[in-house]
């Protein structure tokens, strides 16, 4: 009897847990059915359209020789994905972080504000595409260049959202900030920072996946490695099912550095702004 | 200007400090040629323990009066004098805390940690201060010291407001519109407690507001601005006995205040 009783209480702790888990799994499932169904359809018509018309491989691969193209050049594939991997995180992290310290720098000084706001913009209005062979020629071929033009794609969209962010703190924060004696240094910890960052965050998911497409484009620039070197070499080689896959591995990488983002925002980001009740 | 104007006998007879010593004080905005004055000639005299109501038309200055004071506005002309010093001093001395109409939370912070907003920020000596727990249970909101502020009533989030303003012990509470955009009920609730508080602290409170029944039933004094430029119109006492209850505002001496203010308010237009 007491037997009983006490692996009916062992097995309370655990089975609801395993239940919930099953519960959630589900859950997401059933929340993006016409997702799943929407992508499924996608590929199944590519492969009839292919099927049907006879489309020879090299102007366009059905999507089971992209799946057997991906298992037969994973090694290739792994080699030349962990460097834009690198130069992508690399060029996030630098871009973001220097826009986020001259946005700090422009909300402290308007004189600073006036001088490099504008040569941010020029900076911008560059197209990244004519920007890389000067870097190239500057920094040589490895991953430098790379990393400062997935940053500088990064750079422009994060300073203007940041600017933004941090002149988001209503008046009468920062009257009470007045009153309380704060220090600007207070002020920027305690107001501006805090208030910034549901502007920031929507920055730097667009970074997340801008930041994949600097890398890539600055290895079409005479690069021996890297997702865009690949793209380069199997286009003039008209291996298209590995030029497939190489886009569908950029593009999940995009996809999990934007993931990634967005789960960091949900933990960081959980009240909503002021006046919003 | 400060010490002269302290030593000033107060000018009412409860004989008490002056908490706010306002003499001839213009405020002016803008530059040359659309210049705006908010303030014109205004003295007034407030005696330390006192429960000032503020009223007047909308433009009358009464919010500006009381941003003056709390050294948020850069005083034109005259003189404004807090507990015997420059309203700078004052503010950096913690002498006042203010109570804005929107409860001005920090929406990422829980309420617990508002209310210690004061403890964390400025080189001040912290050790006098009042416990945030305490203060919490004080305004009804003991077991939501980890909610954020989201998740509380307008009503709710004032009262946090206010135990923040009070964890700095000051002397003078500054109070601008502070239950302006609160339903009836909560805002008489909140009337009533504030009234007990001022009772049981003995701080003195400076409250705007655009409501002719709230400056009656908390103010002591009524301080009656009019607008354009805005000028004292009438600095009168109110007499109806402490401790007062909602129902007091029912009594023929009420409405004759009322009537009274009203009617003061009337011609201000």
């Amino acid at each position: 009897m007491s037997d009983v009783i006490q692996t009916g209480r062992r097995d309370m702790g655990s089975v609801p847990r395993k239940i919930a888990l099953i519960d959630a799994t589900v859950g997401v499932f059933s929340r993006n059915i016409p997702a799943i169904a929407a992508a499924v359809g996608c590929i199944l018509l590519w492969q009839l359209v292919v099927w049907i018309f006879k489309i020879p491989t090299f102007m366009a691969p059905s999507p089971i020789d992209v799946v057997f193209a991906l298992r037969d050049n994973a090694a290739t594939l792994m080699r030349n994905f962990l460097p834009t991997l690198l130069e992508a995180v690399l060029g996030f992290i630098f871009g973001n972080l220097v826009a986020i310290l001259l946005a700090i720098w422009f909300v402290h000084s308007k004189v600073a504000e006036k001088a490099f706001y504008p040569i941010a913009v020029f900076v911008k209005a560059i197209p990244i595409i004519a920007l890389a062979p000067i870097l190239v020629l500057i920094f040589g071929n490895g991953i430098t260049p790379k990393i400062i033009i997935a940053g500088l794609i990064c750079f422009f969209p994060t300073l203007v959202n940041m600017v933004q962010g941090l002149r988001s703190a209503p008046p009468a924060m920062l009257d009470l900030m007045r009153v309380l004696s704060a220090s600007q240094s207070e002020i920027l910890w305690k107001v501006r920072i805090p208030s910034s960052l549901p502007f920031l965050f929507a920055a730097l998911k667009i970074a997340a996946t801008s930041s994949v497409m600097g890398a890539i484009v600055a290895e079409w620039i005479g690069s021996s490695f890297g997702l865009g070197a690949l793209i380069i070499e199997a286009t003039y080689n008209f291996r298209s099912p590995l030029l497939y896959a190489t886009v569908v591995i950029a593009a999940l990488l995009a996809v999990v550095l934007f993931f990634i983002v967005s789960v960091v925002e949900t933990k960081v980001v959980r009240w909503k702004p002021a006046g919003q009740h | 200007m400060g010490a002269a104007s302290a030593k000033r006998p107060a000018s009412l007879p409860d004989g008490s400090g002056l908490a706010v010593a306002v003499s001839h004080l213009d405020i002016r905005f803008g530059g040359k040629g659309n210049e705006f004055t908010a303030l014109s000639d205004v003295t007034v005299d407030i005696p330390e323990g006192a429960f000032v109501t503020m009223l007047g038309p909308s433009g009358c200055g009464k919010s500006t009066l009381l941003r003056c004071v709390a050294d948020l506005v850069h005083i034109s002309g005259g003189s404004v004098s807090v507990l015997g010093r420059g309203p700078q001093q004052a503010r950096e001395a913690r002498d006042f805390a203010f109570v804005f109409q929107d409860a001005t939370l920090l929406p990422w912070r829980s309420v617990i940690d508002n209310v210690r907003l004061p403890l964390e920020v400025g080189k001040h000596d912290k050790s006098s201060y009042a416990d945030p727990y305490k203060l919490l249970e004080m305004v009804g909101l003991k077991g939501r010291e980890n909610a954020l502020p989201h998740e509380l009533s307008g009503g709710m989030r004032q009262r946090v407001a206010i135990a923040r303003a009070l964890v700095t012990r000051p002397r003078i509470l500054l109070m601008d519109e502070p239950f302006g955009a609160l339903d009836e009920i909560t805002r008489d609730k909140l009337n009533e407690e504030l009234l007990r508080l001022w009772q049981e602290t003995g701080t003195t409170i400076l409250f705007v507001t655009h409501s002719i029944p709230e400056a009656a039933f908390l103010g002591q004094y009524v301080l009656m601005l009019q607008a354009h430029p805005g000028r004292v119109k009438e600095f009168m006492k109110v007499d109806l006995p402490y401790p007062r209850s909602l129902a007091m505002r029912d009594t023929v001496e009420f409405i004759k205040v009322t009537a009274h203010l009203r009617s003061l308010l009337e011609e201000c237009l």
